[in-house]
């Protein structure tokens, strides 16, 4: 047995909360904030080098530790393949740029803040590398209590109705597919993902797990109509908060989707591609055009959120290698570039303590720094060619329209919607007259903001013009997972006739 | 003969007979008292334990049964009765209601539970649950000058009584139509069982489903839980609970197994209405005894959900549950406790507003002890829940499991209120901190089970899975 690589990242960010909680420097929030960032920090750089020693052309699970947990039930087993470290290194990245964030915008119990995060780090690293559906499901649950803590301590004015509302609906969601995992334990006898795939789950029991699966992860993706919860808490939450809510948060149901969804219920993926395709197509059209109307900035991105995302659940569902791969790197993408413009708002927000888009305009004169990176990350997010932005939703668009023509017109319109919202966005705050003199005073970017920002853009931009090291992490595993579920399909079918 | 099985009983007995003559010959010897009955328990535990590789005797002419279920639900009831006294002797000293008597009225209490968890036989089971009954009377009533403790003491002395007489009418009923009142003789009894012995079952159920507090027999819970002195109310709230559970198991998986069909849909309907119940009539609630009261009918509803399922695995989840569950309200009421401000103790809601300013660490422990009741991993309420769950899912019985699970968001809400209130408010003045040693000891001890919990989830299931009935 090797070093226990995956462990350690999952286990390390709770050591250093644990210092910093029983830190002796009450008064001296220095000294957590540089535990934090050394923590994170050095739990990015493992990622990376797990990201070196991983084996692109293996597609099976890599550095599989197994430890027997619950004699004879449940078994704690992490491992990853060339889908999930995509998803732990974005993790590890998003983590230490939220830490350098909350300099100043946090600044009360700035400690417990960071212990928050730290803590939903390691639930969220968890919950990309468990390979046994009942870890899986508890790393899943836990994170709530931190981001409700986050949402609900340090959020805006209602943060309460919103962080009330994260919760019971992700909660909700989620005790269904608890009901699912104790049901795949008593029909298969096991909760082990590797196991699981070989074995197969009766043809018959797939469509009720599979909802129940859905119920949770839909709720989480989030796809319309349970999206509602997302524009609260993103608009509520702290800048930080936003940014793990939008960057990672939210990729652990997509995560979900490809992982549990595909890989155990191969049949009822099927059956139900045409429900997940028409709340997918509504997700885009519809909350594209609810963004054109926001007047809020936080809000208008959370809205935008929910179309990319459902730009991830319709090439997720295409089941061809180009959708698939496609709604990865969509992710990883839209986890930077999301993760950056909440970044942007909270930048402004904090010298003019308002979101309202109508109090700006004419920034680009006082802050033409900002200008420039915000233009940047505006048009990641409209899916330019050459940012990341582009190469996601052109390969989902790829995958759709090898499989049904209609709707990959459809969604496509949802391209140009996106653009449209986003340019308009851009133009109304940057661009235009000055008519709050509160603008003029504003001060551009200082050191730690120009870090973060040109750092999430030059990644953007890179990976944008050069996606291959992420594409080819990932392909291997892909396509196993489609061999998979063809075979299964096909097993399927061939017993039906 | 067989005296040394029942040591630990003997020797109860005979230790509440000296303190009593302590009480009565030595003047001013409450604290006296109070310690020599906390250093009881300790010995008692002990001698429980030594008993735990017994797998099943029974002794007395069948009538009293030492196995490992018993020996468990002892020792548990035991360990929380020490944490109960150690950690509640603050706020008996400042209520003025430090008198000799209630040291030895909780170890006679705790006697008649012993006696109603090895019981194996109608008769001897009756008699331990009016021995804990009468205690329990009195304890509820002990603050005699505060008019909710009065009121309290004669609504669980009228309804109790109530109780146990349709108790009494059912074990009559059964012993009628089946010629004893042994457990074992009864499970023996296989064909042609007389509608009235499924008559008497039904009264008994709803005796002890009354002795639980669970829904539609809950009715004296909240008033009780507010009104007694919260010393009591957490002997209330965590040990009578665990003697009835016993009971509850071992009459429906000995005498009655044979039976299952016709106690499932009770138990399973008991179950729904109490796990709904508890959940919903929380929210109104203002005062945070009441609001446990509700909150311990719900739980009581998973712990039943369990024993719904009829099998081996079922009777081990509800046993776990029922320790968790010790666990958290002992954490709970160890914070309630800590909640003193020049001799008064709070209980209201809005007396925790914005807490965690002014109490970093109450706070953290209330956090945990509070998501652990709400069922969120990985804390232990998490594991207790899991454990009902797949039990009841291994039955296929998913509208229990898919209403419980439902029942445990909307329960979510009311524990979240109150993070919300003591989190996200606006800070109150602060509370008195020092506390004597042994309150601290008992709130680090519990919450840190509840945290630590999911580390090493095999040493409790280990115990308990030496309980095989079936």
């Amino acid at each position: 047995m090797n070093f226990p690589i995956l462990s350690s990242l999952i286990i390390l960010p709770t050591i250093g909360a644990i210092f910093i909680l029983f830190g002796r420097s009450s008064s001296n929030y220095n000294a957590a904030k540089y535990i934090s960032l050394f923590v994170s920090l050095a739990n990015f750089i493992l990622s990376l080098y797990l990201w070196y020693v991983f084996d692109k052309d293996i597609s099976g699970f890599q550095f599989v530790e197994e430890r027997v947990w619950l004699e004879g039930i449940i078994n704690y087993k992490v491992g990853i393949d060339g889908i999930s470290i995509l998803f732990v290194i974005l993790t590890t990245f998003i983590t230490p740029l939220c830490i350098i964030s909350v300099n100043s915008t946090i600044t009360n119990r700035l400690k417990d803040f960071l212990i928050a995060i730290l803590i939903m780090q390691t639930m969220m690293i968890g919950v990309f590398c468990s390979l046994d559906l009942v870890i899986f499901y508890l790393f899943f649950e836990a994170g709530l209590i931190p981001m409700f803590l986050i949402i609900g301590i340090w959020g805006g004015e209602r943060r309460v109705y919103s962080a009330f509302k994260f919760f019971l609906y992700t909660l909700l969601g989620s005790v269904l597919m608890l009901v699912a995992i104790i049901s795949i334990y008593w029909i298969t006898g096991t909760t082990d993902v590797i196991e699981l795939y070989q074995v197969g789950i009766d043809a018959k029991f797939q469509n009720l797990l599979w909802l129940a699966f859905f119920s949770s992860f839909a709720v989480k993706t989030p796809m319309w109509p349970v999206h509602t919860w997302l524009p609260d808490a993103h608009v509520e939450a702290p800048t930080a908060g936003s940014v793990l809510l939008a960057a990672i948060l939210l990729k652990m149901a997509g995560y979900g989707f490809i992982r549990f969804s595909l890989g155990l219920f191969p049949i009822a993926s099927e059956y139900f591609v045409p429900l997940i395709f028409s709340l997918s197509l509504v997700a885009i059209i519809y909350t594209s055009l609810i963004a054109l109307m926001q007047e809020d900035m936080k809000k208008l991105i959370a809205y935008s959120s929910v179309a990319h995302m459902g730009f991830v659940t319709m090439g997720i569902f295409t089941m061809t290698p180009e959708g698939i791969e496609g709604s990865i790197f969509q992710m990883i993408s839209h986890g930077i570039i999301s993760a950056a413009l909440f970044l942007c708002v909270g930048v402004v927000y904090e010298r003019m303590h308002t979101r309202e888009i109508s109090k700006y305009g004419g920034i680009v004169s006082v802050m033409p720094r900002y200008s420039v990176v915000l233009m940047v990350f505006t048009l990641g997010a409209l899916g330019l060619p050459g940012t990341t932005g582009f190469i996601g939703e052109f390969l989902i668009l790829l995958g759709t329209f090898k499989v049904n023509f209609m709707v990959a017109t459809i969604a496509s319109l949802g391209v140009i919607l996106g653009a449209a919202y986003m340019l308009w966005l851009y133009r109304r705050v940057v661009f235009g007259e000055i008519t709050n003199n509160e603008v003029n005073k504003l001060l551009d970017l200082n050191k730690s903001e120009m870090i973060i920002l040109s750092v999430l853009a030059i990644v953007s931009i890179l990976f944008g013009f050069y996606p291959d090291p992420l594409l080819s992490t990932t392909s291997a595993s892909v396509e196993d997972l489609i061999d998979l579920f063809n075979m299964n399909l096909n097993i399927y079918t061939a017993g039906t006739l | 003969m067989n005296l040394d099985l029942i040591f630990p009983e003997i020797f109860l007995s005979l230790a509440i007979m000296f303190l009593l003559m302590v009480g009565v010959f030595k003047k001013k010897s409450e604290r006296l008292v109070y310690n020599l009955s906390t250093t009881t328990l300790i010995i008692l535990l002990a001698l429980v334990i030594n008993l735990f590789s017994i797998n099943e005797i029974l002794i007395f002419n069948q009538s009293y049964k030492i196995d490992t279920l018993s020996t468990f639900m002892k020792s548990i009831t035991i360990i929380s009765a020490i944490f109960v006294m150690i950690s509640s002797f603050t706020y008996i000293k400042t209520l003025d209601i430090l008198k000799i008597e209630y040291p030895i009225l909780i170890l006679s209490a705790i006697l008649g539970m012993m006696v109603m968890i090895s019981s194996n036989d109608l008769i001897v089971f009756y008699l331990g649950l009016e021995l804990q009954s009468l205690a329990l009377y009195v304890l509820a009533s002990f603050n005699r000058d505060n008019i909710l403790s009065s009121e309290s003491g004669l609504k669980y002395f009228v309804l109790s009584a109530l109780s146990s007489g349709l108790l009494l009418y059912g074990c009559s009923l059964i012993y009628g139509f089946s010629g004893s009142t042994n457990f074992t003789f009864i499970s023996s009894l296989t064909s042609n069982i007389e509608n009235g012995v499924i008559f008497g079952l039904v009264f008994i159920i709803v005796g002890l489903a009354f002795k639980i507090s669970a829904v539609p027999f809950h009715m004296w819970a909240p008033d009780v839980y507010q009104g007694s002195p919260t010393s009591v109310t957490l002997f209330f709230a965590a040990l009578p609970k665990v003697a009835a559970l016993t009971v509850f198991i071992r009459f429906l998986y000995i005498p009655f197994v044979n039976l299952i069909d016709n106690w499932q849909t009770i138990i399973v309907f008991i179950s729904i209405s109490s796990m709904i119940f508890g959940a919903v009539a929380a929210i109104g609630q203002s005062n945070l005894k009441r609001l446990i009261a509700y909150s311990s009918i719900g739980h009581m509803g998973y712990a039943l959900a369990g024993l719904a399922s009829g099998t081996n695995q079922g009777v081990q989840s509800s046993v776990t549950y029922i320790s968790i569950y010790l666990v958290m309200t002992l954490a709970f009421f160890s914070c309630l406790f800590m909640m003193r401000k020049k001799n008064i103790f709070y209980e209201k809601i809005e007396d925790l507003s914005g807490l965690s300013s002014n109490h970093p660490i109450l706070s953290i422990c209330l956090l945990i002890v509070l998501f652990s009741l709400a069922g969120i991993p990985p804390l232990a309420g998490f594991f207790a829940k899991f454990y009902i769950f797949m039990a009841v899912i291994e039955q296929s019985m998913y509208f229990l499991a898919i209403v419980g699970l439902l029942s445990t968001v909307v329960a979510a809400f009311y524990y979240l209120r109150l993070i919300k209130i003591i989190y996200f408010d606006k800070p109150k003045e602060s509370f008195e901190k020092d506390h004597r040693i042994g309150l601290k000891v008992t709130l680090a001890i519990s919450t840190g089970i509840l945290l630590l919990y999911f580390i090493y989830p095999g040493f409790l299931n280990d115990l308990v899975s030496r309980i095989v009935l079936i």
